[in-house]
C-alpha cells in the first residue's frame, strides 16, 4: 500500500501539469495576475511618461531657439547700424557676400590642400565609383574620418549637381520598383548603418528618399551627410534628399551642428561650414511618387500650393528662419534706420513676429498648455498671453495674425509691395512645409510650440491633397515612439529613422518601402543590441532615469521662481506646503504640461503627512560643480537656465569660429541676454562672472569651457549629468 | 469646514484622473483608445481583475461601443471607485501566500514551467507575451526559477 499512497500522493501533487487544480489554487493564480497586471499598467504608465517629458522640454527648446532669434530681428529692424549689440549680430543676417559660382568654386579650391602619407583614411576620386563609397562608409563604420580635401571636393561636387535638380523631386516606381524612404537621422550615424544592413545600400536597384534633419543632436553628422551626398552623386536618379528645418546654419549654431564640425575639423572647419550654409539651401523642398505621394519633411498648411513651389528659388532661403530680404527698389537708405510700421504696409518684423502676433487662444493643445521656459519675472503668474502682448507693444505691431494674413493679400499700390509679397507668400510657404506639425482637430493654425509653420487639421490634408490629385502624405519632423504613425485617417504618414533620440531605449525607428501599389510597409528597428534584450522594465528604468534627471535640471533652473510659488501657498511661513500645492506651483512655473501628480512619487522622495519641507527638496537638486561656486546664485541660475541661448549667442559673435571669445565680447553677450529677457545685470557683476570663468586666467573665455562648466551634479543619482548638447569626439 | 475639505479632496482627485487620463490623450481629444484605460486606472493604484475591468469599461462606454472612451464619462465613474476606495491593493504578505498555494512542495521558489502553466491556464489567463514578459523579468538566470518572495519585492510600487 506504500507505493500506491506515494503514487497517489504524487499524482496529487503533480496536478497542475493536468491543468484543473483546487479553488485555493486557482484563487491564488488570479491574485497574482491581478497584481502583476497592476504592475505592468504602472510601468507602461512610467513610460508614457518618460516621452511627455523628453518631448515638452525638447520642444520648449525649440520655442526658445525661435524668440532668441526674434529677438534678433528685432534688434535688426529697430536699431541703427550704429547700436553696439545690433552690430554683434548683424553679420548673421548679411547676405553670403561670394554669390557667383566661378567665386564660390575658387573660394572653396580643394586643390591647395595636400592629403599627407600618414592619412589612413578613404581616398576619393571623381566622379565617384562605387568602391569609393563603399570604402567610405566603411571607414566612418570604423570611427575614421575623411580628410578635408575630400570633404570639399565632395560638397563641391555635390553643390553643382543639387543646384541642377528641380525643388520638388518627381519619381516613378516604374523605373525603380520599390522606394525606401527614411525620416529624421539627426546623427545617428548607427541608424543608418542600420538601416543599409537591413535594407541594402542605394544603387540603380534599390532607390531611397531621404527626408531631411540629417544633422543636429547625433555626433555623427558630418558622416551622414558625407554618405548621403556620396550615394547622391554615385546614383543621382535613385537617391532623393528634402531639406528639414535643420538644415539651416542658423538652427545649427545652437543644436550642435556647427560645434561638431569645428571639432573634428580645426583647420577648414569654417570654410566646411559656409559651402553647407549654401549647400543647405540648395536642397530640393520635396519629393513626389507617381504624383500620387507627396514626400516633405515638416508638412503643410492650408495655403500649401506645389505650384508656387515649384516655381520658387529655393536657395535664396538660405535660412527658413528668415525671411527673404526686402527688394527696394532705388530708394535709398531705407534698409535701417528709422523704420516705421505703418498699417498695411509689410516689414521684416512683422514677418519675423509673426509666430509671436498671434494671439493664441486659452485651450491646451496636445497635453501640453502654453509654453514658458523663460519665467524670469517675479511675477510667477504672467501669462505667456501678456508676454507675447507685450512684445507686440514693443514692435510696435497691433495687428493679430489674421490681419496679418488679410493685409498679406490685400492690395497694394507699389512695385515694391508687389514683390515682397510674393517673396513671403513664397516664404511661407516653404516655412510651413519645413515646421509644420499635423493636429487632430480641424483648421490651421500657427505653430506656437515651435515658433515656426502651423499645426493643420485633417480638413486642410483633405484640401490639399484632392488639390494636386495626392492621395498620401509622407513627413517626418516628429519623434514617434514606434518609428512611425498614422494620422488623419491614415492620409498623413509621419516617418522618424532615429531610434533611442531621446536616450537609449527611448524609441524605436523605421523606414518605409514602397512599391508600385503605393502602399507602405514599415521595417523597424533599434540601433542598441542591448536593448532590445532589456526586459520592459529595465529599458523603462534606463530611459526614465534619464528623464527625470533632465527633469530635474529644469527645476533646478527654475529654484528662485519656484521657492517665490511655494512661499505664496505657504502663507503662515512654516516651510511646509501640500503636495498637492506642490504640484500646481511647479506647473505654474515650469509650464510644461506634465503630469505632476503622477510624476510626484519620483520627483520628491521624502514627505511628512502629506506635506513637503520645500526649502530642503530646493536643496536636493542638482547643484553645480564647485568651479561655478564663484558666481553669485541667481546668475547662476539664469546662466544654467539660458545656457542654449548663451551657446548660441556666443557662437554668433565669435565670427571666426575661434571658439574664444574676449571678456568685451562676454560683456556685450550679456548685455543682448538680459535685454532679451528684460532683466538688470550691472556691468561689475559681468566682469566678475567673467574673471571667474577664464579659467586658464588669459583674458579670454573659451566657449566649450564655458558650457562645461554648467556640468550639473546630479545628487540623488551621485552621477554627473550631461549638458544638453552632444560632445564631439575630440 | 467639512464640506469644503471634501470638495478640496475631490477636486485634487478630478485633478489626478485628469492628469493620468491626459498622459494617454495624445490628440488632446479628451477621450482615449479603450485599451489604454485598463491602464489608467490601474495607474491611479487600483488593482482590478479583469472581469472588473471590463464591468468598468461597459460602464463608461458610449451606448453605440466606438473604440474610445470619454473623458467625461470616465470622471465620475473613476472618481466612485476612488473615493469608494474599490479594488484596493494586495498586501505583500497576502501575495506571497498565493504563492505558496501554488508552490505546494514549499520549496520556497516555482519552477518556470509550473508558473507558466497556472498563469496561463488558470484564473484570468496570461496571454503568451505577457507570462514570457513575466518570466524574463522574474526568473533567476543562474538555477532558472522564480524567487517569488524576491520577486514581490521587486515588483511593488511604495509610492501610493
Amino acid at each position: 500500500m506504500g507505493c500506491g499512497a506515494t503514487k497517489s500522493n504524487e499524482l496529487q501533487l503533480k496536478k497542475y501539469q493536468r491543468g484543473s487544480i483546487g479553488v485555493p489554487a486557482m484563487r491564488a493564480a488570479l491574485l497574482i495576475q491581478r497584481w502583476y497586471r497592476q504592475y505592468v499598467a504602472r510601468l507602461e504608465m512610467r513610460r508614457r511618461c518618460t516621452w511627455h517629458i523628453f518631448q515638452s522640454i525638447e520642444y520648449a527648446g525649440e520655442q526658445d531657439q525661435i524668440k532668441l532669434y526674434n529677438f534678433f530681428g528685432y534688434l535688426m529692424d529697430h536699431f541703427t547700424p550704429a547700436n553696439s549689440e545690433r552690430n554683434l549680430i548683424s553679420h548673421i543676417f548679411r547676405e553670403n557676400e561670394i554669390c557667383r559660382d566661378i567665386e564660390w568654386e575658387r573660394y572653396f579650391c580643394y586643390k591647395n590642400i595636400e592629403v599627407p602619407e600618414l592619412y589612413s583614411g578613404p581616398h576619393l576620386s571623381f566622379p565617384l565609383t562605387v568602391s569609393n563609397v563603399a570604402d567610405l562608409v566603411e571607414a566612418f563604420k570604423n570611427k575614421q574620418q575623411l580628410h578635408t580635401r575630400y570633404v570639399l571636393q565632395l560638397l563641391l561636387e555635390s553643390w553643382k549637381l543639387l543646384r541642377m535638380l528641380p525643388n520638388i523631386n518627381q519619381v516613378s516606381t516604374c523605373q525603380t520598383k520599390e522606394i525606401t524612404i527614411c525620416g529624421d537621422l539627426h546623427g545617428h550615424l548607427e541608424d543608418l548603418l542600420l538601416v543599409f544592413y537591413k535594407n541594402g545600400m542605394p544603387s540603380v536597384e534599390k532607390s531611397y528618399v531621404f527626408n531631411g534633419d540629417f544633422v543636429d543632436r547625433g555626433k555623427d553628422s558630418i558622416e551622414i551627410l558625407l554618405i548621403l551626398f556620396a550615394f547622391m552623386l554615385l546614383y543621382p536618379n535613385n537617391v532623393h534628399l528634402n531639406r528639414g528645418n535643420h538644415e539651416d546654419y542658423i538652427v545649427n549654431l545652437r543644436y550642435g551642428f556647427t560645434k561638431e564640425v569645428l571639432g573634428k575639423y580645426r583647420l577648414h572647419g569654417k570654410k566646411i561650414l559656409k559651402l553647407l550654409q549654401k549647400i543647405f539651401s540648395w536642397l530640393p523642398l520635396a519629393t513626389v511618387i507617381d504624383q500620387k505621394v507627396l514626400i516633405l519633411h515638416g508638412g503643410i498648411s492650408d495655403t500649401t500650393d506645389l505650384n508656387i513651389i515649384a516655381q520658387a528659388d529655393r536657395h535664396k532661403y538660405v535660412s527658413t528662419l528668415r525671411p527673404p530680404k526686402r527688394r527696394w527698389v532705388a530708394s535709398g537708405g531705407n534698409s535701417t534706420a528709422g523704420r516705421h510700421k505703418v498699417n498695411g504696409r509689410m516689414d521684416n518684423s512683422l514677418q519675423r513676429h509673426c509666430s509671436l502676433a498671434y494671439n493664441s487662444p486659452l485651450r491646451s493643445r496636445y497635453n501640453f498648455q502654453s509654453r514658458s521656459m523663460q519665467n524670469f519675472s517675479s511675477k510667477v503668474n504672467l501669462a505667456v498671453e501678456e508676454e507675447l502682448k507685450e512684445q507686440r507693444r514693443m514692435a510696435g505691431l497691433s495687428q493679430s495674425y489674421h490681419d496679418l494674413r488679410s493685409s498679406l493679400s490685400s492690395d497694394s499700390d507699389s512695385d515694391n509691395y508687389e514683390t515682397y509679397e510674393d517673396d513671403s507668400n513664397e516664404w511661407k510657404q516653404i516655412v510651413d512645409m519645413l515646421w509644420s506639425d499635423p493636429m487632430p482637430q480641424d483648421g490651421c493654425i500657427p505653430n506656437e510650440v515651435r515658433g515656426g509653420g502651423c499645426y493643420w487639421g485633417p480638413d486642410v490634408t483633405e484640401k490639399v491633397l484632392r488639390r494636386h490629385n495626392l492621395q498620401l502624405l509622407i513627413r517626418s519632423h516628429e519623434c514617434k515612439q514606434e518609428g512611425y504613425e498614422f494620422c488623419h485617417n491614415r492620409k498623413v504618414l509621419t516617418i522618424f529613422s532615429a531610434s533611442n533620440y531621446y536616450e537609449v531605449g527611448s524609441n524605436r525607428g523605421a523606414y518605409i518601402r514602397l512599391g508600385p501599389d503605393l502602399v507602405p510597409h514599415f521595417i523597424q528597428y533599434q540601433a542598441n543590441r542591448s536593448t532590445r534584450e532589456l526586459t520592459l522594465r529595465q529599458s523603462v528604468g534606463e530611459t526614465e532615469r534619464s528623464a527625470l534627471r533632465a527633469l530635474r535640471e529644469q527645476l533646478f533652473a527654475h529654484k528662485s521662481d519656484l521657492l517665490y510659488a511655494f512661499q505664496d501657498y505657504d502663507t503662515d511661513n512654516t516651510g511646509w506646503i501640500s503636495l498637492k500645492h506642490w504640484a500646481t506651483a511647479v506647473e505654474a512655473v515650469l509650464r510644461l504640461g506634465l503630469p505632476w501628480r503622477v510624476l510626484r512619487s519620483q520627483l520628491v522622495t521624502t514627505t511628512q503627512d502629506g506635506m513637503l519641507d520645500y526649502q530642503g527638496w530646493l536643496r536636493e537638486l542638482p547643484i553645480t560643480e564647485p568651479k561655478t561656486e564663484l558666481v553669485q546664485q541667481s546668475l547662476l541660475e539664469t546662466m544654467y537656465k539660458q545656457r542654449s541661448n548663451l551657446e548660441t549667442i556666443f557662437r554668433i559673435i565669435d565670427s571666426d569660429h575661434s571658439g574664444l571669445i574676449s571678456f568685451e565680447e562676454f560683456r556685450q553677450t550679456w548685455k543682448l541676454l538680459s535685454s532679451h529677457l528684460k532683466m538688470e545685470i550691472s556691468d561689475e557683476a559681468i566682469l566678475d562672472m567673467a574673471v571667474s570663468i577664464d579659467f586658464n586666467k588669459d583674458g579670454s573665455i573659451d566657449i566649450n569651457e564655458f558650457m562645461e562648466a554648467f556640468r550639473l551634479v546630479d545628487r540623488t543619482m551621485n552621477l554627473p549629468s550631461e549638458p544638453n548638447h552632444t560632445k564631439t569626439d575630440e | 469646514m467639512e464640506e469644503e475639505n471634501k470638495e478640496a479632496v475631490i477636486s485634487e482627485i478630478h485633478r489626478r484622473i485628469a492628469e493620468a487620463f491626459n498622459v494617454f490623450d495624445n490628440e488632446s481629444s479628451k477621450s482615449v483608445d479603450v485599451r489604454e484605460v485598463g491602464t489608467i486606472i490601474r495607474s491611479l493604484g487600483c488593482f482590478p481583475s479583469e472581469a472588473e475591468l471590463h464591468e468598468m469599461i461597459a460602464e463608461v462606454e458610449e451606448e453605440e461601443p466606438t473604440g474610445y472612451i470619454r473623458f467625461e464619462k470616465f470622471l465620475p465613474a473613476m472618481t466612485k471607485v476612488l473615493m469608494e476606495r474599490k479594488f484596493r491593493p494586495i498586501p505583500k504578505d497576502v501575495l506571497i501566500q498565493a504563492f505558496e498555494v501554488l508552490d505546494q512542495e514549499k520549496k520556497g521558489y516555482l519552477e518556470a514551467e509550473e508558473l507558466k502553466k497556472y498563469m496561463t491556464q488558470e484564473g484570468e489567463p496570461f496571454s503568451q507575451d505577457e507570462v514570457e514578459e513575466m518570466l524574463s523579468a522574474a526568473l533567476d538566470n543562474k538555477e532558472n526559477v522564480i524567487f517569488y518572495k524576491d520577486l514581490v519585492s521587486k515588483m511593488t510600487f511604495e509610492d501610493l
